[in-house]
């Protein structure tokens, strides 16, 4: 048997994910030579079409091509897997999403016509179906790599859900709300960045998206009885996973009743 | 020999998703396209209304590989609108902070991207496993980049730590003395780097009347501050910058081509132009290998960019070092301000060359309309005009040949289509 092919594709989105797979300098050399590399533009020009074992797949659905082009890959492939906040839930484009999407056309081009888009920018899963989602903006490489070797060795991947507080108390960072009185998601994202933002002194701000069982109301109880707006609040929802639903819910919630309040 | 076209459907080891439309009449070149077909993301539409704190967060987001150049433009053009300047010491930490992008986006580029094209792989990882020293070494520059963007942002890809007045947190000195050794090495290995690729056969080939922009500053290698000259003799001020360059529609093809309002000609930013302008700024051992390896004092070699990048990591690496071994860590993480109505735009070198943002807000801290002009949609005028002229000497009947060396080039001045995206250039044939 010869070694599992890869693919790796680009929807809406920046580059970062499948950047952190050539990020990662140390086992990159050995992942690639337990592979075989058969779609990957921004790495190699060696491009065969046909059948992927395993398709990592970057960025979020927001033109007709791109929802067409999705679903042969998905055919192609038999382990599809997302990396990243795009793929995964939206991305930070996915801002659009219940907005006037020809008015934001209109405000960044000049000839919005020659351009076809969708209004939303969708998360793959709404497309075809995934088999693996990894999540953040951007990924955690080592959850990457992690992923990719399980895949290798036949293990079903696994992720912890957990959420970001459970990281700072692992780390002995003292919490920034307790002590600064600083507005944080850690209680309601997951785990994946190491828990950095509160390390370097400031507030979570929701890069890996909703933790298991978040208890977003308490939080923004919480947020807004130290004196954040319901406006603020929900803003600080409403980033690279603004379309992940327990988000999407709760700043839609706290959106009507700021404007209730208004 | 009739009309032809060569088409190259998807550009590879390049940022982002493009292609390459050639269309030919015998041996005359009709049409070149530089064709992107990413989707938009409509960054400029989705900042207003939000609060300028998340411009860095938020911007950073359109480009993996160069999230500190977005954020330096979004901080300093903020810090314009509110009238804020930062400390000396925020600045040489802003300066590091860059340092540590240019080593892991020139590394990317020249080991994983480019150099492959000179000694006939199809990839770095191919490369590797003839070349595995070079590889290697290139793998560990890489690394050293991302490690100082992780140590000061908080991470490699989309930094946490910057935010407008200066950064959340200080580093520690321990985290600066832990970091020395690994760019002692890395500067040397940078140099021979330089040195390696450097002598690579570069195809004879000049655009000859390309103009070159950059900024430069009196006192140091241009990063976040400046004035922007051009290879022409001329001076912009930042400010003047939408003034100056303007996106034209032109006749036959519904690309917009960026160009000089008072030449009507296309330009080009980036590593090749900044070294053409600011040659003696480089850090003394930069300056010393550029003459050892004999780089032209005005390089029209769009190929031998590579030189520049390899010049440029070795500045970089000289800078942190200087940076690193300077133990004074002193003053505040950053400054405050008070919101007021303006509008402030900024330019800083981004990897790829010069990144111009512009951001009006309001009395409440809150974004009212932002601008951002990213290098690769302004290089892409120019790309196709030494296109144009590269087809000449390298067309032959062998149509995937001729594709694969226009694509050689296209590769040379390390597009950034992602980040050129949400200012996306539509090509659409009209009849």
């Amino acid at each position: 048997m010869g070694k599992p092919k890869l693919g790796v594709f680009k929807f809406a989105s920046c580059d970062g994910c499948q950047l952190s797979l050539l990020d990662a300098e140390d086992q990159l050399l050995s992942v690639a030579g337990a592979v075989d590399i058969v779609h990957f533009p921004e790495a190699s020009s060696r491009m065969k079409s046909g059948s992927y074992d395993i398709a990592l797949i970057e960025g979020s659905i927001t033109t007709p091509h791109d929802a067409e082009r999705i679903q042969q890959i998905r055919r192609d492939s038999k382990f599809l897997m997302t990396i990243g906040a795009c793929a995964t839930a939206g991305g930070i484009q996915a801002l659009r999403n219940g907005a006037d999407t020809d008015e934001f056309m209109r405000a960044v081009y000049a000839t919005p016509e020659y351009i076809q888009v969708l209004d939303d920018s969708t998360p793959i899963a709404e497309h075809v179906k995934v088999d693996f989602e990894l999540r953040g903006c951007p990924i955690n490489q080592y959850q990457l790599i992690e992923v990719i070797q399980s895949l290798l060795a036949g293990r079903n991947p696994r992720t912890p859900r957990h959420s970001v507080c459970l990281d700072c108390k692992r780390r002995g960072t003292v919490c920034v709300t307790v002590a600064q009185g600083t507005a944080c998601l850690g209680p309601v994202t997951q785990s994946g960045c190491n828990a950095i933002c509160p390390a370097y002194n400031r507030g979570c701000y929701g890069c890996y998206g909703p933790a298991a069982q978040p208890n977003l109301v308490s939080l923004s109880t919480h947020t807004l009885k130290a004196g954040a707006s319901s406006a603020e609040v929900s803003h600080s929802l409403q980033n690279f996973n603004v379309y992940a639903p327990a988000f999407r819910n709760e700043s839609q919630r706290l959106t009507n009743q700021a404007k209730e309040q208004n | 020999m009739g009309n032809r076209t060569i088409k190259v459907e998807t550009l590879t080891r390049v940022e982002g998703e493009g292609g390459l439309y050639i269309r030919l009449n015998g041996k005359a070149v009709d049409e070149v396209r530089l064709e992107i077909y990413e989707p938009p993301r409509l960054f400029e539409a989705l900042l207003r209304g939000r609060p300028l704190e998340d411009a860095p967060d938020i911007t950073a987001r359109i480009c993996g590989i160069c999230p500190v150049a977005y954020q330096m433009s979004s901080v300093h053009a903020l810090e314009a609108a509110l009238e804020v300047t930062v400390s000396p010491e925020i600045r040489r930490l802003r300066r590091l902070l860059y340092c540590g992008e240019w080593i892991e986006s020139h590394g990317l580029h020249l080991y994983l991207l480019h150099a492959p094209d000179f000694l006939g792989f199809d990839s770095g990882l191919e490369m590797a496993k003839q070349f595995p020293d070079e590889v290697n070494r290139g793998l560990r520059l890489k690394k050293h980049g991302n490690q100082l963007v992780d140590m000061l942002g908080g991470r490699a890809i989309h930094p946490i730590n910057v935010c407008v007045g200066g950064f959340y947190r200080l580093p520690k000195r321990k985290e600066f003395q832990n970091m020395i050794s690994d760019f002692e090495w890395g500067l040397n290995a940078a140099v021979e780097t330089t040195r390696w690729v450097a002598g690579f056969e570069f195809p004879d080939f000049e655009s000859t009347d390309c103009e070159y922009i950059s900024l430069t500053h009196p006192d140091e290698y241009p990063m976040n501050a400046g004035v922007m000259k051009t290879s022409g003799g001329d001076s912009i001020e930042v400010c003047d910058y939408e003034q100056e360059f303007e996106e034209r529609q032109v006749l036959h093809s519904t690309a917009l081509h960026a160009i000089r309002k008072s030449t009507g000609r296309p330009y080009l930013l980036g590593p090749l132009a900044r070294v053409n302008l600011n040659r003696e700024k480089l850090s003394p051992t930069a300056r010393k290998l550029a003459d050892e390896v004999g780089l032209e004092p005005l390089c029209r070699n769009p190929h031998k960019a590579i030189i520049a990048r390899g010049l440029e990591i070795v500045h970089a690496y000289e800078e942190a070092l200087m940076i690193l071994r300077d133990d004074q860590l002193t003053g505040k993480p950053r400054e405050s301000y008070e919101y007021k109505t303006g509008t402030g735009m900024s330019a800083t070198e981004a990897p790829r060359g010069t990144l111009f943002h512009r951001y009006e807000i309001d009395e409440a801290g809150k974004i009212l309309e932002a601008c951002i002009i990213p290098p690769t949609s302004q290089n892409q005028a120019q790309i196709e005009a030494d296109l144009k002229e590269w087809i000449s000497h390298v067309i032959s009947d062998d149509e995937q040949e001729t594709a694969r060396k226009c694509e050689n080039l296209v590769r040379a001045y390390d597009p950034c289509i992602s980040c050129s995206t949400h200012f996306l250039k539509v090509n659409i044939e009209r009849t």
